[in-house]
């Protein structure tokens, strides 16, 4: 896909310093030689302080409002319900949507927007050349802060298209909170007996089959979101084994060991997976991707079950179901495979079945799914203190996986009496359902992924 | 002979009737009717009673053969898919256990003597699980089960490389339903002929 690479947006701030890059580095320049002072005091203030929220002006809920204009050309509607949608499902913003049809010309109206209580002012329009124009307004500043150009590719509607939307709602909600978005992530999910992996955008739409994956379970991405890792049932002669696919060139890549071989997940760096292997009993094994090596092991436990690896977000745990106890617990060991220590722990229930961990993205936390009084429930424990929460309590909910921004859970829920994938923000508890199909198991959140290179 | 009194007597009378101008002699008597060989005919009968005995009795003889072995190849066949029916008889486990339970050793056993006629023969032995846990730790949890069984095998004798091991964990389940009697089906071991059972031996 050929879209413009975006060179990420001046952050701006209610509060001091500067709120262009360029700006900090010539301001720091003059400073540094015209003192002693080093330039790094400047450069403290472009670091987001702890406990201070960044953003453009408070309203009683925290959340920032964003007001969105009518959007102008062909596909309008689509455009600014997309946009709309996505702002909405950051749970970080609140929406204004438009009142008129029509798109404005010439300035805008900030007092109007003022008196909204809105902090920015997104304009879209689709132009005449088939590409996607945004500006976004600060209203307080009177002044537009941003501007987006990028084409669109064809026909609309598309996967594609709707990905350089999603890329904008991104980069909207970088300009105004200093994050940005995840509405142009994608989750990667199995099908319960038998079945493709299928990948979805981040709003539950464009799901599509990827191509051979028939019967591959536990979907992994790698962290340029380009490979997926799976393992792939056994089928008359053809053992269990780690599928990679490329989704890029198509390459495909295979492993394993004598014996079930599942649960593959990349390291940080892409370079090792490590997955689950064995017969009576297994351990985890690394291996480097698209590589002639023979797997390394990596634990070895007493003869109990060990699945369900997840890496810390930098590379130096390793959180796993094991079974050494008599029961799954969750562990959490060295990435050499030393040191592994009980993470969960009785009092819960106690149903004795604690499994599927996933590491969040500031590796402050760890989901997992429970059973307590019979059900599962998804949970969350601190790595620090160990305190544990419980985050779903409708229906049987399991298979937890981390959203880039830390926040939102997708995982999978019985709650409306078939197995469908929903997407949960931890700190509102606001529940949205993404599949409608049944059968879906194994969610897999991808990372955020680069403008340039995606299938 | 009586054709010969029949000519001499011809000649008598062409005789008599030279010798003297008598009337015209009588016209010469009609010829005699051949004479049935009864004989021969009874013989010939029976002849041909005898084969047509003999060959309903041939055919008779032969329907029974093909019958004793059609009875045969029934009973073989009968047996065979006894045979096979065993070996692939599923066994079941306990929630959440991989132990072959007592009363599953039986459906076990009775697998050894058939493996044991049938030595060339290759079985694959499948693990599976009820889907009440994590669908991960289960695909685990179905592989520990074929290996249970596996071992049992191994432990009466059958060679641990003749029997493969895979899983379906939770993801091939023969029962649907929320409840006990659908879990307990599903939690299973199945056995599938790989090769080298066609003919199958009974031992």
């Amino acid at each position: 896909m050929n879209g413009t690479h975006l060179i990420p947006p001046p952050v701006w701030r209610a509060g001091p310093g500067p709120w262009a890059t360029s700006h900090a580095l010539a301001l720091a320049a003059i400073v540094a030689l015209a003192s002693a002072a080093p330039a790094t005091s400047l450069r403290a203030q472009d670091t987001v302080p702890r406990g201070v929220r960044v953003g453009l002006t408070f309203d009683a809920t925290g959340k920032p409002a964003v007001a969105l204009t009518p959007v102008s050309g062909p596909n309008a509607d689509s455009v600014l319900a997309i946009l709309a949608r996505d702002l909405d499902y950051s749970d970080r913003l609140t929406v204004i949507r438009p009142d008129t049809g029509t798109a404005p010309t010439g300035a805008l109206n900030y007092d109007l927007y003022a008196k909204l209580n809105a902090a920015a002012v997104v304009q879209a329009a689709v132009t005449p050349a088939g590409g996607l124009h945004v500006a976004v307004h600060d209203v307080a500043g009177k002044r537009v802060v941003l501007v987006m150009d990028m084409p669109l590719p064809a026909p609309a509607l598309s996967r594609d298209w709707r990905r350089v939307v999603h890329v904008a709602s991104d980069s909207v909600e970088w300009s105004v909170l200093g994050r940005p978005g995840i509405a142009s992530t994608r989750i990667a999910y199995a099908t319960q007996y038998g079945g493709p992996i299928t990948i979805v955008d981040s709003d539950g739409e464009g799901a599509w089959p990827v191509p051979g994956t028939t019967d591959c379970l536990s979907p992994a991405w790698d962290p340029t979101g380009t490979r997926l890792a799976c393992n792939a049932l056994p089928n008359g002669n053809t053992p269990s084994r780690i599928v990679v696919r490329d989704l890029v060139t198509g390459k495909v890549w295979s492993t394993g060991v004598r014996g079930n071989n599942q649960t593959a997940v990349f390291s940080p760096d892409g370079r090792d997976i490590v997955f689950s292997a064995g017969s009576d009993a297994q351990d985890l094994y690394v291996v480097p991707v698209f590589s002639d090596s023979t797997p390394r092991r990596l634990t070895s436990r007493r003869g109990s079950l060990n699945v369900s690896p997840d890496f810390s977000p930098d590379g130096r745990k390793i959180v796993f179901t094991s079974s050494i106890l008599g029961h799954p617990e969750v562990y959490i060991m060295d990435a050499d495979g030393s040191s592994a220590d009980l993470l969960t722990s009785s009092g819960f229930g106690d149903d004795l079945y604690r499994s599927d961990p996933a590491f969040s993205p500031d590796g402050r936390r760890v989901a997992f799914q429970s059973r307590i009084k019979g059900t599962f429930q998804v949970m969350a424990i601190s790595i620090t203190d160990k305190t544990t929460v419980q985050l779903t309590n409708e229906g049987a909910n399991e298979s937890p996986s981390w959203a880039p921004d830390g926040r939102h859970i997708v995982f999978v829920s019985t709650r409306t009496g078939r197995r469908e994938l929903w997407v949960m923000d931890t700190e509102s508890a606001r529940a949205r359902q993404l599949t409608h199909g049944g059968r879906a198991q194994n969610p897999a959140w991808s990372p955020r992924l680069s403008v340039s290179r995606q299938p | 002979m009586p054709r010969f009194r029949i000519a001499g007597l011809i000649v008598l009378t062409a005789v008599v009737a030279a010798c003297s101008k008598k009337p015209p002699p009588a016209p010469p008597p009609a010829p005699e009717p051949p004479r049935v060989n009864q004989d021969s005919i009874d013989r010939a009968n029976k002849a041909r009673a005898d084969s047509i005995a003999a060959a309903e009795a041939a055919r008779r003889r032969a329907a029974e053969e093909a019958a004793r072995a059609a009875e045969e190849a029934r009973r073989l066949e009968a047996a065979r898919a006894a045979a096979r029916n065993t070996l692939m008889a599923k066994v079941y486990f306990d929630y959440d256990k991989d132990e072959i339970r007592p009363d599953q050793q039986g459906t076990l056993d009775a697998k050894v003597p058939i493996l044991n006629a049938n030595p060339d023969m290759r079985i694959r032995i499948e693990g599976n699980t009820d889907d009440r846990g994590s669908d991960e730790y289960n695909l685990a949890l179905g592989q520990r089960r074929a290996a249970s069984v596996r071992r049992y095998l191994v432990a009466r004798g059958i060679a641990g490389g003749r029997m493969d091991i895979v899983s379906y964990g939770e993801q091939r389940p023969v029962a649907q339903g929320e409840n006990e009697e659908a879990w307990a089906q599903n939690r299973r071991a199945e056995f599938v002929i790989v090769s080298g059972g066609n003919p199958l031996k009974v031992p």
